[in-house]
C-alpha cells in the first residue's frame, strides 16, 4: 500500500486512466478545493445533467404521441372545455394508479407472495382496488368536468360527458392492471428489480395510454 | 386473506392521496380549458402537441432531485439544513440545467412535429414559450421540494412517501399555470 499524505490528490486513485481523465475534464472551471467532488462523481452536475437529459430527451419524444393526439383532436377541444379539464386528469390519474399497483406488486414479489396468474389473492384484491379507485375517481370528474365545462361555456350534456369519463376511465384501469402485472413480471423475468424500473415505464406508458383511450372514446360518443 | 376485504383497505389507503392529485388536476384542466388558454393554444400551433411532453417531463426532473436527496437524508450524506451544501446545491443546479435543456429540447421536437401535421408553426415561439414555463417551474419547484422535504424529514416523515404526491400534485397546478402566463408574455412581445 502506497502511503497517502494529507493534501496529497486523490484523484490519481481512480481505477482506469479514462476514469480519471473523465474526472479531470468534468468541470474546467471548478476551483482546486472541489477535490472531493471529483471523487463524488455520484454528486458531479456533470453525471446528473448527462443521465437524466438523454433520458428525458426521449421520454419527451415518446410524449409527443399523446401531443400529436390532442393537436388534431384541437378543434373539438377549443368547443368543448370540459374535454380539456379531462386530459391533465386523465394522464395524472393513469400514472397514479399505475404507480400505486406497480409498488405494491414488486413488494408483494419481493415477499413471495406474487404469481402471475389471475387466480392470485393479491392480484385480485390489487385489480379490485384498482377498478374501485378509478371507478370513484371517474365517476367524480365526470361531474366536476360537466359543470365546470359549462360554467367555461362549453355544450356538452352530463350524460356525454359521464360516459367518456366512466368508458375510458375504466378502459384506462384495465390497461393499467395489465400493464403492470406484465411489467413487474417481466422485469423479474429479466433480472432487473422491478422496483427501479417498473413505475417509469408503467406511468409514461400509461400516461400515453390514458390520452389515446380518451380520444379514442370521444371521437366514439361524439 | 380474502382478496375482497385487502382490496377495500388497499382502496381506503390510496384514495387520499388519488383525490388530492384529482382536485390538482382539475385546477389545471380549469386553467387549460379557461377562455385565455384556449385562445393561446388556437394563436400559438403546438402548445397541445408539446403540452403532455411539458407535464411529464417535469415529474422526471424534480422526481429524480427528490429521490435523489431522500436517499442523500437517509445516508446521511445531506444534513437537512439550509445551507450552501456542494451536494444538495450541485443536484440543485443540475436538475435547473436538466429543465432547461429538455425544455428547449421539446420546443423544438413540438416544432418539429407541427411541421409534419402541416401546420405553421414558429421556433421561436415555441422555445420562448418552453423556457419561460421551465423556468418559472424550474424555480417553485426546486424550493418548494427542497423546503417541504427538509421541513419533513426533520418532523420525522420519510421523504421517499412526500417526493411523489408533492412532484406530481405541484407539477400539475404550476406547470399549466406558468404554461400560461408564459403564453401570454411570449405573446406580448412576438
Amino acid at each position: 500500500m502506497t502511503d497517502i499524505d494529507a493534501g496529497e490528490n486523490l484523484g490519481g486513485m481512480s481505477d482506469t486512466v479514462q476514469d480519471f481523465y473523465d474526472e479531470l475534464f468534468a468541470d474546467p472551471d471548478d476551483e482546486p478545493e472541489s477535490l472531493m467532488d471529483q471523487l463524488e462523481d455520484e454528486w458531479s452536475i456533470r453525471r446528473m445533467v448527462v443521465t437524466m437529459v438523454p433520458l428525458l430527451a426521449g421520454l419527451s419524444i415518446l410524449q409527443m404521441l399523446s401531443g400529436s393526439v390532442l393537436e388534431s383532436f384541437e378543434d373539438i377541444l377549443l368547443e368543448t372545455p370540459s374535454l380539456l379539464i379531462l386530459v391533465p386528469v386523465q394522464i395524472g390519474t393513469a400514472g397514479n394508479l399505475g404507480s400505486i399497483m406497480c409498488s405494491r406488486l414488486s413488494t408483494q414479489l419481493h415477499l413471495g407472495t406474487f404469481e402471475f396468474s389471475p387466480r392470485n389473492d393479491n392480484v385480485q384484491s390489487n385489480s379490485l382496488a384498482i377498478f374501485g379507485l378509478g371507478f370513484t375517481v371517474f365517476t367524480l370528474v365526470g361531474v366536476a368536468a360537466w359543470a365546470i365545462g359549462r360554467v367555461l361555456g362549453g355544450t356538452l350534456s352530463l350524460v356525454e360527458v359521464m360516459t367518456i369519463s366512466l368508458v375510458s376511465g375504466m378502459l384506462l384501469c384495465a390497461f393499467v392492471v395489465v400493464l403492470s402485472l406484465v411489467s413487474v413480471y417481466s422485469s423479474y423475468r429479466l433480472g432487473y428489480n422491478p422496483d427501479d424500473t417498473t413505475i417509469p415505464v408503467v406511468t409514461n406508458i400509461a400516461d400515453i395510454t390514458g390520452v389515446l383511450i380518451l380520444f379514442g372514446v370521444v371521437s366514439i360518443v361524439l | 386473506m380474502s382478496g375482497r376485504s385487502s382490496a377495500l383497505t388497499i382502496y381506503r389507503q390510496a384514495l387520499p392521496v388519488i383525490l388530492v392529485s384529482l382536485v390538482a388536476g382539475l385546477f389545471s384542466g380549469t386553467v387549460l380549458g379557461s377562455e385565455t388558454m384556449r385562445s393561446g393554444i388556437e394563436e400559438v400551433p403546438g402548445i397541445l402537441v408539446l403540452l403532455p411532453a411539458f407535464l411529464a417531463t417535469r415529474g422526471g426532473v424534480y422526481g429524480s432531485l427528490g429521490a435523489r436527496i431522500s436517499s442523500g437524508l437517509h445516508q446521511g450524506v445531506i444534513e437537512p439544513r439550509f445551507e450552501l451544501d456542494k451536494r444538495l446545491s450541485n443536484a440543485v443546479i443540475a436538475s435547473f440545467i436538466n429543465g432547461m435543456i429538455v425544455s428547449l429540447f421539446i420546443a423544438i421536437v413540438a416544432f418539429v412535429v407541427v411541421s409534419l401535421l402541416g401546420r405553421n408553426g414558429s421556433l421561436l415561439e415555441l422555445a420562448g414559450i418552453m423556457l419561460i414555463a421551465g423556468f418559472l417551474s424550474a424555480i417553485v419547484m426546486l424550493s418548494v421540494l427542497v423546503t417541504v422535504v427538509f421541513l419533513g424529514y426533520r418532523r420525522g416523515i420519510d421523504p421517499d412517501n412526500l417526493v411523489g404526491p408533492i412532484v406530481t400534485t405541484l407539477g400539475d397546478v404550476f406547470g399549466v399555470v406558468f404554461l400560461l402566463i408564459a403564453i401570454y408574455v411570449v405573446g406580448l412581445v412576438v
